[in-house]
């Protein structure tokens, strides 16, 4: 156990979080650009959630065309660097690879759009431009995925764009929440700056919108107003001992994580409760951090897993040990979390002793918010309602992201982001017809 | 492995195996000779002695095939530029280190005189072999040599007989392939009393243009000029050439020495199938060094002994009779594209080839699988779909006639057959299935930014 030093430098940080897709060089990518078969209807484009002409800018890098290559994939994903970064590929498009049905190497498609945006990023190369002033305006709530995609396309379309973001850093939790060793802090903002320079949508940092008057003021301003909140805290496991010190949500647990770097202090022995991607990826991360002992408790077995198999695999390679079919009683401890107890499919239990307890189970809704929004109807599992405009069910507001999907991935963020921005474009357009 | 004996009496010049080296940079010197004679090659033709020459820097540009180099080569390279006393010192010095291997000199100059002398110097030297290079597309035919000579078969036979008449060794004529018919210099080289004959000499060639200093490749100070074009990408050529000749009556019985993109075993297999007794090699060294050799000989052993050969003999030369001309060809003979669906990974390349480029005889699949369909009604038998598809042995022609019958154009016209219509049921075409014109309407190209 313990296969990672806890890290004192940054510098150290960075050895225990190596990039899972590095930038290729101009070597890599030609000679695996070559490799692409330029299917037709290519499968791999069905599964990118923004479908991506995948086969199209590949062979473009191909062809020298880096540049036409970056235009391929931002004309369809907003996010298309982050994207190539963070997003499980493994079960998009690369999963969908052709050569993956006899059992060879799919492309590298992830890798190839990181080598393609950052090409264009690192030159500043433009590649976008606002479309004429339509006079309108829209208000953006969260500069997350969601948000950024939707006021690039808005940008484009005409209209004048103003985000307001509760926190201090654009690109919501593809800064706070994804795992490190997928795209660092400094990628994750610079490709908001590379879109923000050029299309030129104004954000407003550390200003929630959280009552009912800031949203009637926003009624007053804007013509249209879009909600990208994405989901909440870590959700209540509701059992004793979970208000203790040393008792921390897993997405707090990352943010903490990710803002402080090689600062944040992960104790020795880490208990996570939990069994999809956030709980894994705190497992692997304090693993990471150089914690002696990790265990990730999950109250059903391996295969009901909501994590991926590959990120489950990434965990136990750092050194994360699987504790299955084990439900968490109680938290133990006196001033401060010393251990858990599980209970066993049959009846029997046990104890783990823990300095540090990480609550992977899941971010709550934004009920709490939208109470100040009568009318935005949601579902059964708090999701909001919208239609295939992505407008909700209180007319001028649109949504899209986590809050509308329940929670899925940067990459579908960032699509219907967009599509939200192109039917606000139809709603406003009809309204002044 | 049996009783294998690669070695070679090619017009009389020996050697211990048909790999030889092609009269190119490789054969610059008597240094890279010997070390390519260490690694396995039987024979090599020295790097073109001639008149004095001056070189000019940046000589070489290729075609990159997606992640292939080289597949094509282009060179701006004139004959030696090395001092022909040095030239002539190191061949000698060969010769002493390698008595059973072919030296073979490769000469061109101008007029008879010099023809007569550079001949003596070789022999002297020791040379086992000339080889009069007439192929040379680039800088020596603005002098009046290379393929100047081998562009005009009159010129080129008044240059064999004097050739012929000083030399004591077997004389190689080697032809360009920059020429309408390859049978008119090799004609005319024959009449001279060749010994024997080697092609191709490089293609004329412009392998591509620089986008920024709009000058063709290699580029020489903003500037550039023809090539001659050489490597894999030129073998179908050679092969077609070889087979020109090997196949003429007055010339299939002067030995031919092969050349041109030849790399792998199976390249020499081919070449040897279509007549050549000897083999040629530049580019493949050019790119791998003399270890390519390594590979050419242990396939070629593989194959002789698998297929019960001895010598090169046994089977130069055995494809030439089924090269025939089209309207001999069997117009019954029938073949239907077969898709093994457990190979197939679903690129539907196969599906758009044929749609968008042959004959809408791939359907593709309603059964929520991605393996295509063959229409065997509209199968032409083309094999665009087996060529395109990406899985090795994956779709298959299959023959669908019983091979009762043969018919061919020739035997159809002679026995008046001719088809008078396209309608005509004798003409083949009818009944084969075409879509609607505006059944090409449905595919619209999409606009992925998704905006109205
Ligand atoms: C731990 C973790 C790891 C993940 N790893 C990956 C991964 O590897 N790959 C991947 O593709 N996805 C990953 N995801 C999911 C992905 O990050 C989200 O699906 C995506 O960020 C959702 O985008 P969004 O815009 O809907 O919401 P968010 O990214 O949550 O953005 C919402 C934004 O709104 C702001 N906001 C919230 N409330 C208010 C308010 N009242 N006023 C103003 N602003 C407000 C927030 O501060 C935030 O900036 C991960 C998620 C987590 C939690
Ligand atoms: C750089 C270069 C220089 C060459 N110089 C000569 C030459 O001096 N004399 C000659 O007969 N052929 C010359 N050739 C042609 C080769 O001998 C050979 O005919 C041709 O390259 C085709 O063979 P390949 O495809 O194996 O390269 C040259 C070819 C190259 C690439
Ligand atoms: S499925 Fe694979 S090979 Fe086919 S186009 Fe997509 S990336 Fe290329
Ligand atoms: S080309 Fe081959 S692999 Fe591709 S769909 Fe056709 S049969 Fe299948
Ligand atoms: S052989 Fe030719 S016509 Fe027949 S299915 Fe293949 S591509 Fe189409």
């Amino acid at each position: 156990m313990a296969e990672y030093k806890r890290p004192e430098t940054p510098q150290e940080y960075q050895r225990n979080f190596p990039p899972k897709k590095p930038l290729m060089n101009t070597s890599e990518a030609y000679y695996e650009s070559a490799r692409c078969l330029y299917c037709y209807d290519a499968p791999c484009m069905t599964a990118c959630p923004t479908h991506i002409d995948i086969p199209l800018f590949i062979k473009q890098i191909n062809t020298g065309n880096v540049k036409g290559a970056a235009a391929t994939i931002y004309d369809s994903n907003w996010l298309g660097n982050a994207c190539g970064k963070v997003c499980p590929t493994e079960q998009l498009c690369e999963g969908s690879c052709v050569y993956t049905e006899q059992d060879m190497k799919p492309l590298q498609i992830g890798r190839l759009q990181n080598f393609a945006t950052e090409a264009v990023m690192q030159a500043k190369t433009p590649l976008f431009k606002p479309g004429p002033d339509n006079g309108r305006r829209v208000a953006i709530v969260g500069a997350g995925p969601a948000g950024i995609a939707c006021a690039c396309e808005l940008r484009v379309l005409g209209y004048s764009v103003e985000i307001f973001e509760a926190k201090a850093l654009p690109t919501g939790l593809t800064v706070y929440g994804t795992a490190p060793y997928k795209i660092t802090n400094e990628e994750a903002l610079r490709e908001n700056e590379y879109l923000q320079q050029q299309l030129g949508y104004t954000v407003h940092y550390n200003q929630p919108i959280q009552n009912a008057a800031q949203f009637a003021e926003l009624e007053k301003q804007f013509d249209a107003v879009f909600l990208g909140l994405g989901l909440g805290a870590t959700a209540q496991l509701n059992i004793p001992g979970e208000e203790l010190p040393g008792v921390v949500g897993a997405v707090e647990f990352v943010e903490e994580l990710r803002m402080k770097q090689h600062a944040f202090q992960v104790p020795e022995r880490v208990v996570v409760i939990g069994g999809g991607n956030t709980a894994v990826d705190a497992a692997s991360e304090s693993a990471r951090m150089g914690a002696q002992s990790v265990h990730l408790v999950y109250r059903r077995t391996k295969a009901d897993m909501g994590a991926y198999d590959f990120e489950y695999a990434t965990a136990l390679a750092a050194g994360v040990q699987g504790v299955f079919e084990a439900s968490p009683l109680r938290i133990e401890g006196e001033n401060k979390a010393s251990g858990v107890t599980f209970s066993r499919p049959d009846g029997s239990e046990f104890h783990l002793p823990a300095d540090l307890v990480i609550k992977g189970t899941g971010q709550a809704k934004q009920g709490a918010l939208l109470a100040h929004l009568p009318n935005i109807s949601t579902d059964a599992k708090g999701r909001v309602v919208v239609d295939a405009a992505y407008q909700t069910s209180r007319p001028g507001y649109f949504a899209a992201g986590d809050m509308v999907n329940g929670g899925a991935e940067v990459v579908n963020a960032a699509y219907e982001g967009k599509l939200a921005a192109q039917g606000i474009h139809q709603w406003i357009q009809n309204k002044n017809a | 492995m049996s009783n294998i004996d690669l070695s070679i009496n090619f017009a009389g010049i020996k050697a211990p195996n048909p790999f030889w080296l092609a009269s190119a940079p490789p054969t610059n010197t008597g240094y890279q000779i010997m070390k390519a004679f260490e690694a396995g090659w039987g024979g090599a033709v020295w790097k073109t002695l001639g008149v004095p020459v001056q070189n000019v820097s940046s000589r070489y540009g290729s075609i990159n095939y997606r992640d292939t180099r080289m597949a094509g080569l282009n060179n701006i390279e004139l004959i030696t530029d090395r001092p022909l006393a040095d030239n002539l010192r190191e061949i000698e010095e060969v010769k002493k280190y390698f008595p059973n291997h072919a030296v073979i000199a490769s000469l061109m100059v101008e007029s008879k005189k010099e023809w007569f002398q550079i001949v003596k110097d070789v022999e002297n030297a020791g040379a086992d072999g000339i080889e009069l290079n007439f192929g040379c597309p680039h800088g020596m035919c603005e002098r009046g040599m290379g393929s100047a000579v081998g562009q005009e078969p009159e010129v080129l036979n008044t240059i064999v007989q004097w050739v012929m008449e000083a030399a004591t060794v077997p004389v190689i004529t080697k032809l360009t392939p920059n020429i309408s018919d390859i049978t008119d210099p090799a004609l005319a080289a024959v009449r001279g009393g060749t010994s024997a004959l080697s092609l191709i000499n490089t293609i004329k060639s412009i392998v591509g243009i620089d986008l920024d200093t709009y000058a063709p490749y290699p580029v020489v100070d903003g500037k550039g000029t023809n090539g001659g074009y050489c490597g894999p990408a030129v073998k179908p050529i050679a092969l077609h050439m070889l087979k020109e000749l090997a196949g003429h009556p007055e010339i299939r019985n002067t030995p031919i020495s092969g050349i041109g993109g030849i790399e792998t075993w199976r390249d020499v297999v081919e070449f040897i199938l279509l007549g050549a007794t000897s083999v040629q090699v530049c580019t493949a060294v050019m790119h791998y060094g003399f270890g390519i050799v390594r590979e050419m000989e242990a396939g070629l052993r593989q194959f002789m002994s698998d297929k019960g050969y001895s010598t090169i003999y046994d089977f130069a030369g055995k494809a030439v009779p089924n090269v025939v001309e089209w309207k001999n060809l069997n117009l019954h003979y029938k073949v239907v594209a077969s898709i093994n669906a457990d190979k197939c990974i679903g690129c539907q390349l196969c599906h758009i080839a044929c749609d968008d480029g042959a004959h809408q005889a791939i359907a593709l699949p309603t059964n929520g699988s991605r393996v295509p369909e063959i229409i065997d009604e509209n199968c032409v038998g083309c094999n665009l779909c087996s060529l395109v598809c990406p899985v090795e042995e994956c779709i298959t022609m299959e023959r669908r006639d019983d091979g009762s019958q043969t018919e061919s154009w020739a035997e159809r016209t002679m026995a008046g057959k001719v088809p008078e219509h396209f309608n005509d049921p004798r003409g083949g075409g009818v009944g084969h299935f075409v879509p609607e014109p505006s059944a090409a309407l449905q595919y619209k190209r999409k606009d992925r930014s998704g905006r109205k």
